[in-house]
């Protein structure tokens, strides 16, 4: 069960600084879309490349669409992945689809990789009647029971430890599931972090960490949020598997991840991967980084950006072409925009889901409550169009009945 | 029915949970081999083995995300956290995961399996750090249900409902009582509903409301009470979310008097909820103020933990002030 080694006694005082422990950087694919010699690609066919491909080319679409929606002032928030799409992608087609996914909150391209519909996009967006979520979390904040997508919880970090007991559960029930939690390397500063992987090696839980370093929390750069080598080497710490791999590589994150998840199941043991990437965009639609980083370092990290690097190794395998490129990216913009027309002209939530889901049945309490709000809204209607457009549609339900 | 003390009632919940359901796992700091500080885990690890009962690390933030994560994927988990006073680092899994669970997914997922074990509450020299009584800082967020049993039947009863409510509980244990209250506790399994108040004691001069360790102290102020004539109504509040409204408001109409009391400070503690929903419903009824007696709004005392705590006394002087304003 234990372990621990025995340890080597010496007689002269002896510091070490973990250095000795320096994590490479696992690579495939270069950004000329070529791989490099002697490297070992994963088993990819066409079929699956162009999923992942498609996944990382939407979210790309959608990102660029919802922030200029949220400009227009036609949303109130947004948050993209942009930059960060082969890390994203790249692990969540690396799974079974049948693995959890518990996500930090911009990782849309796996959701969009799993076959998340735009109108499902769109309806959590602007918060509608259809929002799986019934418009209750800001924008961004999806989840999918049938597509095993967990809710996303604007708290940081939360979601790890929740990982590790979604993957103890999994385990238990033998059905050779594992979790995959995502999150930046801000998050990795919570405590939830540490204790996550600290009861994830303890208890020998299938649940891959993968840590997205993008350089950035909000403004704060990575080397004022820890001075050692990056997140990788904390894994040494809690005895567990580790690698660190190109996050803007797909080939090389896809098979890191797949060997990961390989190793999780069949040993019940969890890993951590660091993905170095770089958020491209701002840190969401109220943020803007020309107060923190230069445009000289964007630029430079443009150069290496994952979606290009893909399309170029699937031009070279003949698999994707420039009319390819330009159908699938007309096709996926007019998808979302046709898409956010929809969304934005549905009905909101129910008035009543203002007390639904706190509790499995509502208590008598905010029952009460309730009855007292819908007095006072048909006393002031204007004051409360929503609420009172809610009242309305109830109301003529019920003649109709 | 055999006799038990509070600790042997929650151990034999436990046992009777986990037989009769495979999914009901149990863990924390020490309740392992060792079977808890407490003993409340006792050989439940010998019976139902490690997978099913297992010491976690000593991390109570970690403890209650990870068991977040274990009901979300379907499993009942039962977590012990080892005091009510080391509750706090898991303040944000429990506030913000927790209890919005259900509600900030649509339904989609939930962790209505999940239960939360800790023992509460002073009397037992315990000092700032294991003495507090933190149930009004969950009241307060809605999502979650607190349980509180004042004795070896109750709290069997009370935590078998828990473990199988379809929302997240809190279930506070009166630690002082843990050996020191014993009773008869039915050797089958049995539950007690939540959000429901029991009447222990009818009466007509004065309506007391209690919780958990608190019931013996308002049992004790009612016997030095009736001697002077004062009859006394008790009621034991056992779930203080939901509360339930309707008990407490058909006594005090009766008795036209209420006094709540509970160990935590009083500012902010959840006798004053009870008071303001009680005056706005009972208002033209009430013979007197409604009456708290409560802990200082102090942190909780060592040496002078008896003069800190709202004992029988401290009741009996506030319900005469009460039968004569």
């Amino acid at each position: 069960m234990s372990t621990t080694k025995k340890a080597t006694i010496v007689h002269t005082p002896s510091f070490m600084d973990g250095d000795e422990f320096r994590v490479p950087i696992f690579k495939l694919l270069k950004q000329d879309g070529t791989t490099y010699k002697n490297a070992k690609l994963p088993d990819l066919d066409r079929d699956k490349a162009l999923r992942i491909y498609r996944a990382m080319l939407f979210t790309r679409v959608l990102d660029e669409r919802m922030l200029a929606a949220q400009r227009q002032g036609r949303l109130s928030f947004y948050m993209q992945c942009t930059g960060e799409e082969a890390s994203i992608v790249g692990s969540a087609a690396a799974l079974a689809d049948e693995d959890m996914i518990m996500a930090q909150y911009r990782e849309q391209g796996a959701l969009a990789y799993r076959g998340f519909e735009v109108d499902e996009f769109m309806n959590q967006l602007f918060g509608n009647d259809r929002d799986y979520g019934k418009g209750r979390q800001m924008p961004v904040h999806y989840g999918s029971e049938k597509l095993h997508y967990m809710t996303i919880s604007s708290p940081l970090a939360t979601q790890i430890p929740q990982a590790t007991g979604y993957a103890y559960g999994q385990k238990m029930a033998g059905q050779g599931h594992c979790t995959i939690t995502i999150f930046g390397e801000g998050a990795a500063s919570e405590g939830d972090f540490h204790a996550a992987l600290n009861m994830a090696s303890v208890h020998q839980v299938p649940v891959i960490f993968l840590c997205r370093n993008n350089g950035y929390a909000i403004s704060t750069p990575a080397h004022e949020q820890f001075s050692a080598d990056g997140i990788a080497p904390r894994a040494f710490g809690y005895h567990m598997k580790v690698i660190r791999v190109d996050g803007n590589d797909i080939l090389a994150v896809y098979q890191a991840a797949a060997k990961a998840r390989e190793w999780a199941v069949e040993n019940n043991k969890p890993v951590l991967i660091e993905a170095m990437t770089y958020r491209l965009a701002a840190h969401s639609s109220s943020d803007d980084p020309s107060g923190y980083r230069s445009k000289k370092e964007e630029e430079a990290w443009r150069d290496k950006d994952p979606v290009r690097r893909m399309r170029l190794w699937l031009e070279s395998k003949g698999w994707w072409s420039e009319d390819d490129e330009k159908q699938e990216q007309e096709l996926r913009r007019r998808e979302v925009l046709e898409a956010m027309k929809r969304a934005e002209k549905r009905p909101p939530p129910d008035l009543e889901t203002l007390i639904g889901d706190v509790y499995e049945t509502p208590t008598a309490q905010l029952v009460e409550q309730l009855e007292q709000l819908k007095a006072h809204i048909r006393k002031y209607p204007e004051a409360y169009p929503k609420g009172a457009k809610s009242l309305d549609a109830a109301k003529e339900g019920n003649e109709n009945a | 029915m055999p006799d038990m003390n509070m600790l042997k009632a929650i151990n034999n919940a436990l046992d009777t949970a986990m037989a009769a359901d495979d999914k009901v796992i149990c863990f924390g700091e020490d309740v392992g081999v060792f079977g808890g500080v407490f003993r409340a885990t006792s050989h439940l690890q010998e019976k139902y083995g490690r997978a099913r009962c297992f010491n976690t690390p000593l991390v109570e933030q970690g403890i209650v995300g990870f068991a977040n994560g274990l009901a979300a994927q379907g499993s009942k988990p039962v977590a012990e956290i080892q005091f009510a006073d080391y509750i706090f680092p898991a303040f944000d899994q429990i506030v913000n995961e927790t209890a919005k669970f259900r509600y900030r997914s649509g339904n989609l997922f939930n962790v209505g399996g999940l239960t939360i074990r800790t023992p509460y509450g002073g009397g037992i020299s315990g000092g700032l750090y294991h003495s507090q009584s933190p149930e009004a800082y969950f009241a307060h967020t809605p999502g979650l249900k607190i349980v509180v049993p004042r004795n070896p039947h109750q709290a069997k009863g009370l935590l078998l409902a828990a473990i199988r409510d379809p929302d997240p509980v809190l279930f506070f244990e009166p630690k002082r009582l843990y050996r020191a209250s014993t009773g008869e506790v039915p050797e089958e399994d049995y539950q007690l509903p939540l959000g429901e108040a029991e009447v222990t004691k009818e009466g007509d001069d004065i309506t007391l409301l209690a919780w958990g360790a608190q019931m013996e102290m308002v049992e004790k102020a009612a016997e030095l009470a009736e001697k002077e004539g004062i009859s006394c109504e008790i009621i034991d509040l056992r779930t203080i979310v939901p509360w339930d409204v309707e008990t407490v408001v058909e006594s005090v109409l009766k008795t036209g008097r209420l006094l709540v009391t509970h160990e935590a400070p009083l500012t902010g503690g959840f006798a004053g909820e009870i008071a303001a929903t009680i005056q706005q419903r009972c208002f033209l009824y009430l013979e007197s103020p409604i009456a708290r007696v409560t802990g200082l709004d102090t942190p909780f005392p060592l040496t002078l933990e008896k003069e800190y705590m709202p004992d029988h006394l401290k009741i009996f002087e506030a319900i005469k002030q009460s039968i004569d304003y």
